[in-house]
């Protein structure tokens, strides 16, 4: 069990080194390759006034006349412990885990990302409840009744469900519900919980619905399959035969078989949206981590791109490896492979 | 097929009154795939979407007005709205909706959405189909020399696959498209971007095929027919293409299916988000439903989120639809 857990943790760090490699080629080497000098690098830290000498002396302050592999090394490192700043005004410390300063706002960009998290992380938990308990209803129900007609309408309707782009039905119940009707808050608005819990809730209440609902129809897709494959099983049919009541059956036998795979994707599409729903949050103008990456990329801000890829990266690679460790405390076969 | 035969055999014994004959895979996948209505409506939808997006320029000629006409003319946008359309129909209010505009017009601008809807269909089919064969392409080669030569290649290309599932898919390509230049292998504009997005979607979803095809393939290895093939002296690239492709051809063609409406969900997102194919004033429009989407964000006039948002949701309600009935017909184990 220990050497499982401790080959997973080095397989996942490992993971997310060549991702943070990758990342780093790609906003830092393509550049190059695309004709981006160090001087250029430096020029977007620098007031559009700067003249060549100027670009050229901070080019060497930050570092960018290095090879790539000195520039990836000095990331990672102030990553881990932090590094010091020579802006020539004095030196700034930046506190591991520093993610450097953004281009334009010379904010820390680790302070901005635990700034943003909070958002992220409302419109993930409240949709992501909702999108379980309706999904996995939604299943069990129809494959208790395959065939039926609420099967196939449920079935039909998730089929729908997966083929709506969440904007779309984002812009729409915003249409209708917030300025048609009036029933919601408008897009843009958000309040803290620690604020007022109730606005919070009510700030949140679309776009929750909205991401919820892409999901909903996907896991009751999932759940019904898992759900019918598990009730054909041989166990379910000796519950039966020892005469358990057929509620038991289905929710002590069938479910919980049924709901371990479930779980597992639950906890990839947690983690992956923990990272940034970029697409809600741009609909609904929700500043959380998808709108601050969005918003990183149209202004070309490398060093928040590089700090909310991994921020992100790192979610997936954590929620992959909670999750399979839940399984193999879960599920015993699992150690063995 | 001689591996097929014990799921042929049951079926051909159903029909009465026939001669029992051999069936291919094929034929009987195909009956199967006829009896299923949404499915066929799904492929006839899809059909019809592709023939929309070839003749587009004909289509627009006899039902609508060139995509990049502006149409400001006082008596069809209303200047006192703030360049609305005039005219409601139905619950579309100032949509302009009438039997020359048939799914009205673009507010300030008044160009006929009809026909930008038309052509919208042109870059996400070409680019959805296109990147899904570059997945394929990756997908299987990958996928197919992990699960058969097993081993350390096996475990390095694994590992790839996980990673780039732990990238954040979206935000990556988003940021890939910002970052690379105006003008690049002998392409601009949007032939570049049609390209760049086209590698860049198919590039990220290989793993999806790549695990399915590996998965598949492991389990092929250890067939009789592959045992057979090797003690007559056949090579592992042999053994490949001559004994395992043919097999592997009903799912790679399956999850290919699957992919192509993830694809269009995809770049439209892309649009949505303002990094796809641009829009062009002059020559082939480059209109795409998800840019039209983010305009009418802008804008908050239903006709205009109405029809674009439409037109995805069909699309990739048909191609999910035809997907899902072709799995069903394909997969030899499903109980219909």
């Amino acid at each position: 069990m220990v050497t499982f857990f401790i080959r997973r943790t080095i397989g996942a760090a490992l993971m997310l080194f060549v991702v943070s490699i990758s990342t780093f080629l790609i906003f830092f080497g393509l550049p190059r390759l695309a004709g981006a000098t160090p001087e250029t690098f430096a020029a977007r830290y620098l007031s559009r006034t700067a003249d060549a000498h100027a670009q050229q002396v901070f080019a060497e302050k930050l570092g960018f006349y290095d090879p790539l592999w000195l520039q990836y090394w000095n990331w990672i490192k102030a990553v881990f412990v932090g590094t010091d700043y020579d802006y020539g005004t004095g030196i700034e410390h930046c506190a591991a885990p520093c993610f450097g300063y953004s281009f334009r706002t010379n904010h820390a960009v680790w302070d901005d990302l635990v700034d943003r998290l909070p958002v992220t992380v409302s419109l993930t938990v409240g949709a992501s409840i909702l999108w379980l308990l309706t999904g996995v209803a939604v299943g069990v129900l129809s494959a208790l009744r395959k065939g039926s007609f609420f099967d196939r309408a449920a079935m039909t309707g998730a089929l729908a469900g997966v083929s709506l782009p969440p904007y779309f039905t984002g812009l729409m119940f915003l249409y209708f519900f917030s300025y048609q009707f009036d029933l919601t808050a408008p897009g843009g608005t958000y309040v803290n919980f620690t604020d007022d819990p109730g606005e919070w809730a009510y700030s949140l209440i679309l776009p929750w619905i909205t991401l919820a609902m892409l999901n909903a129809a996907a896991y009751a897709r999932f759940t019904r399959a898992g759900m019918l494959d598990t009730m054909g099983e041989d166990f379910i049919r000796t519950a039966r035969a020892k005469g358990l009541h057929e509620r038991v059956v289905v929710t002590k036998h069938g479910l919980r078989a049924a709901l371990t795979p479930i779980i597992t994707i639950f906890g990839l599409d947690v983690g992956l949206l923990l990272g940034g729903a970029i697409l809600t949050e741009s609909t609904f103008g929700l500043k959380g981590l998808g709108y601050f990456a969005i918003d990183a990329i149209n202004k070309q801000d490398f060093p928040q791109i590089m700090g909310v890829t991994m921020f992100a990266a790192f979610f997936v690679v954590v929620a992959n490896l909670i999750v399979d460790m839940l399984y193999a405390v879960v599920d015993p076969r699992v150690r063995l492979s | 097929m001689a591996t097929r035969t014990e799921t042929s055999a049951p079926e051909a014994t159903k029909a009465p009154a026939k001669a029992i004959e051999g069936r291919s895979l094929g034929r009987i996948a195909w009956t199967r795939l006829k009896r299923d209505k949404a499915a066929m409506a799904g492929g006839v939808v899809v059909i019809l979407l592709i023939l929309m997006a070839v003749f587009a320029p004909l289509i627009v000629s006899w039902f609508g007005h060139p995509p990049n006409e502006f149409h400001q003319d006082a008596d069809l946008l209303a200047a006192e709205l703030g360049g609305l359309p005039r005219g409601d129909f139905l619950f579309f209010e100032n949509s302009g909706m009438s039997g020359d505009f048939l799914f009205g017009l673009e507010p300030q601008n008044g160009r006929d959405l009809f026909s930008e809807v038309v052509y919208g269909a042109r870059v996400s089919l070409l680019i959805a189909f296109l990147a899904t064969l570059v997945s394929v392409l990756i997908g299987s080669t990958l996928g197919v020399i992990a699960g058969f030569f097993g081993g350390i290649v096996d475990t390095v290309i694994s590992f790839l696959m996980n990673v780039f599932l732990a990238f954040p898919l979206l935000l990556f390509a988003i940021a890939l498209v910002g970052v690379l230049p105006d003008r690049a292998f002998g392409l601009s504009g949007n032939s570049l971007r049609i390209a760049l997005l086209i590698f860049i979607i198919g590039f990220f979803n290989w793993p999806y095929i790549a695990r399915i095809v590996r998965g598949q393939t492991l389990s092929l290895r250890e067939r009789e027919f592959v045992d057979a093939a090797r003690s007559l002296g056949a090579r592992g690239p042999y053994i490949i293409v001559k004994e395992m492709l043919p097999n592997l051809v009903a799912p790679i063609l399956v999850y290919a299916t699957l992919l192509i409406p993830t694809n269009i969900l995809f770049e439209a997102a892309l649009s949505f988000l303002g990094v796809g194919v641009q829009r062009q004033v002059v020559g082939e429009p480059g209109v795409t439903w998800g840019g039209l989407l983010a305009d009418a964000a802008r804008n908050s006039v239903v006709h205009f989120m109405f029809f674009p948002g439409m037109a995805i949701f069909i699309t990739v309600l048909a191609f999910n639809l035809f997907g899902d009935g072709l799995r069903d017909a394909l997969d030899p184990k499903s109980k219909r």
